[in-house]
Parts: structure tokens; sequence; C-alpha cells
């Protein structure tokens, strides 16, 4: 496989997590955005495992082998039982509505493509074009996080920033050391245990995991 | 001057029109079979539109001559997009002088007298059909023109037939922005020619049908010339979506074998793009009307993403 291919392939593999990205943006279903999730680790996984063979880094190939077991198989699954569990399967509702959110979206993804064009004038990496759509990654999790109102749509916005970030990393500057990315996997499942003890307090004391309910004190008014 | 480009020209409209009610019986047929029913056959449109140019036109007393102009210049815009379309060779003399954005331009005369005639007569189902029609065409066209440009990004031109030739000669590469427009014009085409997730072809319910709405009063050859035409709407989509982003098959030059080849290159493509659009109109439930924006708005985002992919990942 020559470097073109490798850097071809990885191209359209960014530009699929981007898809799954907004795919999550607009998803109403819990399953659904669950399905997304597991899709982008998928996607973020190959990725790594290329770049790593591209670079010659073979610390790469364990971390890709990380997020496929943690981002594909357990934080997908820990989700589907939290959500089978607390019966909240039926539509996510959105603060602003999905027609906006996919345009702000799309004005996200022209603001990161701005901001990472000087970067990508610097560097000499195969992977440098896809910082911009590792960026715009990171914001539209946030976004998501912005424009949800249920908490369990929160952390998958969360999680998804996190894999724009470890996407960032890869592409940047093919992939932090080892070290860290061991912590932050070990970081994101200590996070996940916390999150399901959280949604499960949350849900026995409000009867419900919108957001919205916490913003009063008193339990009516 | 050169008659064999003006000869095929005129072949190809010619196959346009004898070939697309073909194609809308083979969809038929599939979705027969899909769904367990036993149907009529592949040649039953042409026997549907005999039947209805053979009976008498009945017009309504306040009908103006918009109502009896429209099946006309519905058809003749369709002929005409027939003869832009690279759908056998890319040496069109008509292609030269109308690029696609006089083909999408075509369609929207076509579909703006449509909805003419739909309020022409005053009826309700008319004006409400014609409504419908004009919210899905304002979302579904520029999503149209930006897929369209993203791909004229990869070519640098927006000629179908200088399209279909970058496409013919360039290397075969995954690329990320092209994927993103097919994947856009697939949900336009859907919605452009009133498929299942947007529209149901097969049903006249009155709640939920659009462009049937439209054409509610239409009778005898009238209402003959516009189904034809909405046939060839569909033929020209498919043959649209081959030319744009598989043109493998279609002939570059003039000569009587390439061009052969193109033909049955033609037939197998739109075998596969029926498959293709029966997979996915039994896999699909139709949509709400207010989720339309949802659905139009995700072709324009996807549309997008491939313009701003090229400039990012390539």
């Amino acid at each position: 496989m020559n470097l073109s291919v490798a850097a071809n392939i990885n191209s359209f593999l960014a530009a699929l997590v981007l898809l799954t990205a907004f795919g999550m943006l607009v998803q109403r279903r819990m399953y659904g955005l669950i399905h997304l999730f597991a899709w982008q680790g998928l996607f973020l996984s190959v990725s790594t495992a290329i770049v790593g063979f591209v670079a010659g880094k073979h610390h790469l190939y364990i971390s890709s082998l990380l997020t496929l077991s943690l981002k594909v198989v357990l934080l997908p699954y820990i989700l589907h039982v939290l959500i089978h569990r607390l019966r909240i399967q039926k539509e996510v509702e959105t603060v602003v509505n999905v027609p906006l959110t996919m345009l702000i979206g799309i004005g996200l993804v022209i603001f990161s493509y701005h901001l990472t064009a000087p970067v990508r004038e610097l560097s000499t990496l195969v992977t440098r074009s896809t910082l911009a759509v590792a960026l715009a990654t990171v914001m539209i999790g946030l976004l998501m996080m912005i424009t949800r109102r249920h908490a369990v749509t929160q952390i998958i916005g969360f999680l998804a920033m996190e894999n724009g970030l470890f996407f960032a990393a890869t592409s940047a500057t093919y992939g932090m050391p080892l070290v860290v990315e061991l912590g932050v996997a070990l970081d994101i499942l200590i996070a996940a245990f916390i999150f399901g003890i959280f949604f499960f307090h949350i849900h026995t004391t409000f009867d419900s995991l919108d957001v919205e309910k916490m913003a009063r004190l008193k339990e009516s008014d | 001057m050169n008659v064999y480009p003006l000869l095929i020209e005129v072949l190809q409209v010619l196959i346009l029109l004898s070939a697309a009610p073909a194609f809308v019986g083979w969809v038929r047929v599939l979705k027969c079979w899909s769904q367990g029913r036993s149907s009529a056959g592949v040649f039953q449109p042409y026997r549907d539109l005999a039947k209805l140019f053979s009976k008498d036109v009945v017009l309504a007393e306040n009908a103006s001559w918009i109502f009896r102009f429209t099946p006309y210049l519905v058809f003749g815009a369709a002929v005409l997009a027939g003869g832009i379309i690279p759908i056998l060779s890319t040496d069109l003399p008509l292609a030269a002088t109308a690029d696609v954005i006089v083909l999408v331009a075509l369609f929207a005369i076509a579909r703006f007298f449509t909805a003419l005639a739909g309020m022409d007569i005053g009826t309700a189902f008319g004006g409400m059909g014609s409504s419908r029609e004009m919210t899905i065409a304002s979302l579904a066209e520029p999503a149209m023109l930006m897929a369209i440009f993203t791909m004229s990004l990869a070519s640098r031109s927006t000629s179908l037939s200088q399209m279909a030739q970058a496409v013919l000669s360039g290397q075969p590469v995954l690329r990320p922005s092209i994927a993103f427009a097919l994947l856009a014009f697939v949900l336009i085409a859907l919605a452009e020619t009133g498929r299942i997730p947007v529209d149901n072809p097969a049903t006249h319910l009155e709640l939920t049908m659009i462009h049937e709405a439209m054409i509610l009063e239409y009778s005898g050859r009238h209402l003959a010339l516009i189904e034809w035409a909405s046939m060839m709407k569909l033929f020209l989509f498919a043959a649209l979506g081959i030319a744009a982003f598989a043109p493998w098959g279609i002939s570059t030059t003039d000569a009587f074998l390439p061009v052969l080849a193109a033909f049955i290159f033609m037939t197998l493509k739109l075998g596969v793009a029926g498959v293709v659009l029966v997979l996915i109109e039994t896999g699909l439930a139709k949509m709400r009307l207010f989720r339309l924006t949802e659905f139009l708005g995700s072709a324009f985002l996807l549309a997008t993403l491939g313009m701003l992919s090229y400039f990012i990942l390539e």
C-alpha cells in the first residue's frame, strides 16, 4: 500500500467520521444515536490503524485496538443497557430545530477549516488535511451537548468530542504517547461508570433525565 | 458539418421517449415482486399511455390557456432535457449550448407550470398539491445545485458532457466529495421524481398526494403527456446520476460500435438503478410532510459537506 492510497483512504475515513458526527447531531432516536457513536468509533479505529501503518508507529495499533474495544463495543453496550434499564428509548428532544442545527454544524466545519489552514500549510504529515475534520468533530460534539436536553445525549456528545480530540491527536502528530492514551482511555471508562451511576440517581430523584428539570431548585412552584 | 452527432442526438431522444415507460414498468415489476404480488408486466405503462391517448379530453369550464398549454410544455421540457444529458455519447451538439444549470432550470419551468395548472382550475386539491410541490422544490433545488457544483468542482466544468469525460479519463480514486454528492443526489432524485419517502406515485390518497394532486383534473391526451413526462423524468434522473457518477461505458465518439456498447451498458445500468430504487422504496416508509424539511435539509447538508470536503480533504 503506497502513501497516496493510504492518504486517500484516510481522508475518506475522515469524511465518514464527519458524516457520523452530523448524523448524531440530527438523530432523534436514542438507539440510533448509540449505533452512530459505535460507527464513529469504528472509523476512528481503522483510521488510526492506517496512520500507524503509514507512519510506522506501532503503538498506534494498540490505541486502535483500545478504541475498538472501548468505543465500539464497551461504551455503546453500557449506554445500551442504561437506556434499556431506564426505559428512555423514546425520541430525543432538541432545543433548536434540526435544520438550523445542521446549518450551524456546516458553519462550524467552515470555521474549523479556516482555523486549521495555517497548520495545514506548515505540516508535512500525510494526515494533515484531516485536522480540520477532527476539530469540526470536536465542535459538533460540543454543539450536540448544547442543543440537546437529555442527559444521556449530552454524554454521547461529550464522548463524540473525545473521539474528535483523539482523531486530532492522530492527524496532527501521529498520536499521543501510549501512556497518555492509556490514561485517557481509563478516564473515559471511569467516566462512563460514573455517568451510569449519576443517571440512576437523577432518574430516581427527578423521574426523568431531562436537564431542563434541574434548572429549578424547588420541586414545585 | 458532421451529421453524426445530430443523428445520435435524435437517437438519444427517441430512446428516451420509448424506453422511459419500459423503465417505469421495470420498477413496477420489481416492486410487485418484492411485495409478493403478481405484476402487470414491463409493458403495462405503454398500454396505459395508449389508453389515455385514445380517450377524450374533459376540460373544466373555467380552465384557462395555462391548463391546456402545461402538458405540452412539461412534455417538451422533458424531451429537451433528454438532448442535454449524455445518455449514449458525450459528443452532443445540444450539450455544448446547455449545461447542468439549464437542466435544473428546465425541470423548474416544468414544475412551475404544473403548479400553476394545479391552481388554475380552482379545486382544493390542485392548490394543496401546488403548495406542497413548491415547498419541496424550494428545498430540493438548492440542494440539487449544491450537489452539482460539487461534481463540477472536480471536473472544472458545469457541462454534463465535460463532467462525464473528466470521470472517464481520470484515475478511479476514492473521493469523499463525490461520495457525499452521490448520497445527496440520491435523496434529491427521490424527492424530485416523487418516489416513496417524499411522495407515493401509486396512490391517490387525498391527504398524502403531492404530484397526483396537481394533475388530478387532467384527462385524455393531456394526462397521457403528463404521465409520459413524469416517466421520462424518472428515466432522466437515473441517466443523470449515471452520467455524473458512473459514466463508464458512455461513448466519447460517434462510431457505431461504442454507441452500441453504450446502449447495452445503459440498459444494464438502468436495470441496476431500478433495483436500487425499489430497495430504497421498500425499505422506507413515506414521511410526514413536516419531516420533509429534515429529509431535504440533510440532502443539502450532504451536498455542502461534499463541497467542503473537496477543499479540506483533497
